[in-house]
């Protein structure tokens, strides 16, 4: 069968590549089958620098690297297409792509890793690239000398917040909680810039403009105290959410919608393994996810072995 | 230069031959960066697809992609990649940061069709 592979992994994130390094070179047949660009969240990361082995790396160029050796091994990969329907139960997984490509396998590794959690307020659409960025060092520079909004309390948020103040002649963080979670030292380094104000226990409910953004309305979470403010820009990271939208009902998902695992990173279905930021674990790096990936490509390397299939066909 | 397997856009000059010798022209102004790159890639998918279409990309940093940058089109733009959509050397749609591969798909088919 053309479409047949002894396993299939859903995601080319470092995870999912991992895995598509460590299934090929053990000769088993491997398809990834990625809907976004190939690298997942590492093609957002300017500069990786904790990453064991390498001082500094685009997150670009580490993609590719990882993309090139899976290759080289013979796995396929097909990227940027939509997996329109999963049958996971039983022997034989089936995938449909595109709505009419239907792939099989024995064994399934989900990686499928997250995205950047939206605010999902009014006008939030209309307005990307035209005043709201997900990205500081991408969209930063055309924020020289204007007044922007940072919104979000964890690591990222505060330190982009610093970050932009070298373009920004004003940055109001924005955030829900009366207190941060980020570690104290980037708390403190916000709190001691003189361009860096904050509005706390507050969140954006509408972003405003004609063509482009030029005012928010922000509620108070305490008293619902609506304000509006002239802003020219917003930056955005308060977290990730696992792209997981698509397994529910098919998976087993936690509260947080993370894939359910044991330590071997199989999932409630037998054959059905997940690794990296989709899942559910405390931290989430490229070293874990890359862990993770060697992890459940090993265990799903094992798992068709024993199976009927490997039996009757015998892999090597 | 950027790193992509596009047609460079490398000067103003360059640019308005592309618009003369091209019906269909999509420019994608931007940087190595991670709003870019997907882009790019996409497009680089794309290619095959679409030949009628030019597909092409321009240094955002380079003087000359002041033929992007300055398009009324572009004036609220704020974000990378600026990618411009040309019929008959003429700008029929322009968008501003990331485009998933299915946003350009619509837009390449409403405005150039497939053949
Ligand atoms: C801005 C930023 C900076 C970071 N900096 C660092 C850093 O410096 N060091 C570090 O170690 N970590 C860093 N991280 C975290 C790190 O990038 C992630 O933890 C890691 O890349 C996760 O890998 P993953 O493979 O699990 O998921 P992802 O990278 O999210 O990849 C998942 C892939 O699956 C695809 N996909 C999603 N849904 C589907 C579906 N239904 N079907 C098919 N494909 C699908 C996605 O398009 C994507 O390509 C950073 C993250 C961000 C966003």
């Amino acid at each position: 069968m053309q479409n047949h592979f002894d396993v299939i992994v859903i995601g080319a994130g470092a995870a999912g590549l991992t895995a598509g390094i460590y299934l090929s070179r053990a000769k088993v047949n491997t398809l990834i089958l990625n809907e976004g660009a190939i690298g997942g969240q590492m093609v957002l990361t300017h500069e990786i620098a904790n990453y064991p082995g390498v001082e500094s790396i685009s997150g670009y160029e580490l993609a590719r690297i990882m993309k090139s050796q899976a290759q080289k091994f013979g796995c396929t990969i097909k990227s940027n297409l939509k997996i329109t329907n999963m049958n996971l139960q039983g022997d034989i997984k089936e995938i449909t792509v595109n709505n009419k490509d239907i792939y099989t396998s024995n064994a399934v590794i989900i990686a499928t890793g997250g995205k950047s959690r939206t605010i999902g307020a009014t006008g939030e659409d209309l307005f990307k690239g035209k005043g709201i960025s997900y990205c500081a060092t991408c969209d930063g520079d055309f924020f020289q000398d204007k007044e922007i909004i940072v919104v979000g309390g964890g690591n990222s948020a505060l330190e982009e917040a610093v970050s932009l103040t070298k373009y920004a002649s004003k940055v109001t963080i924005v955030h829900q909680f009366d207190h941060f979670q980020a570690f104290e030292y980037y708390v403190d380094e916000a709190k001691k810039n003189p361009k860096i104000n904050f509005i706390m226990e507050s969140k954006i409910i509408e972003f405003l403009g004609e063509d482009k953004l030029t005012r928010v309305k922000i509620q108070h979470q305490q008293t619902g105290d609506i304000t509006e403010l002239d802003i020219d820009g917003v930056f955005i990271f308060i977290g990730y959410v696992p792209n997981t939208e698509k397994l529910e009902g098919i998976v087993e998902l936690n509260d947080w919608k993370e894939i359910v695992v044991d330590k071997n990173l199989a999932t409630n279905i037998p054959g059905v393994f997940a690794a990296g930021d989709s899942i559910a674990k405390r931290y989430r790096q490229v070293t874990t996810a890359v862990s993770d990936g060697t992890i459940a490509a090993l265990n799903a390397a094992e798992y068709i072995i024993n199976s009927p299939y490997a039996k009757k066909y015998s892999i090597d | 230069m950027l790193r992509t397997n596009l047609t460079h856009v490398l000067s103003e000059q360059e640019h308005s031959k592309l618009l003369q010798e091209n019906d269909n022209v999509m420019i994608c102004c931007g940087r190595m960066g991670p709003m870019c790159i997907p882009v790019y890639e996409s497009m680089e998918e794309l290619e095959g697809e679409y030949k009628n279409v030019k597909f092409a990309d321009m240094e955002f940093d380079i003087p000359d992609s002041r033929v992007i940058r300055n398009l009324p089109e572009c004036r609220s733009f704020q974000g990378l990649p600026f990618v411009v959509y040309y019929k008959n050397g003429n700008v029929v749609k322009a968008t501003s940061s990331i485009q998933s591969k299915e946003q350009i798909t619509e837009i390449l088919d409403e405005h150039f069709g497939k053949n």
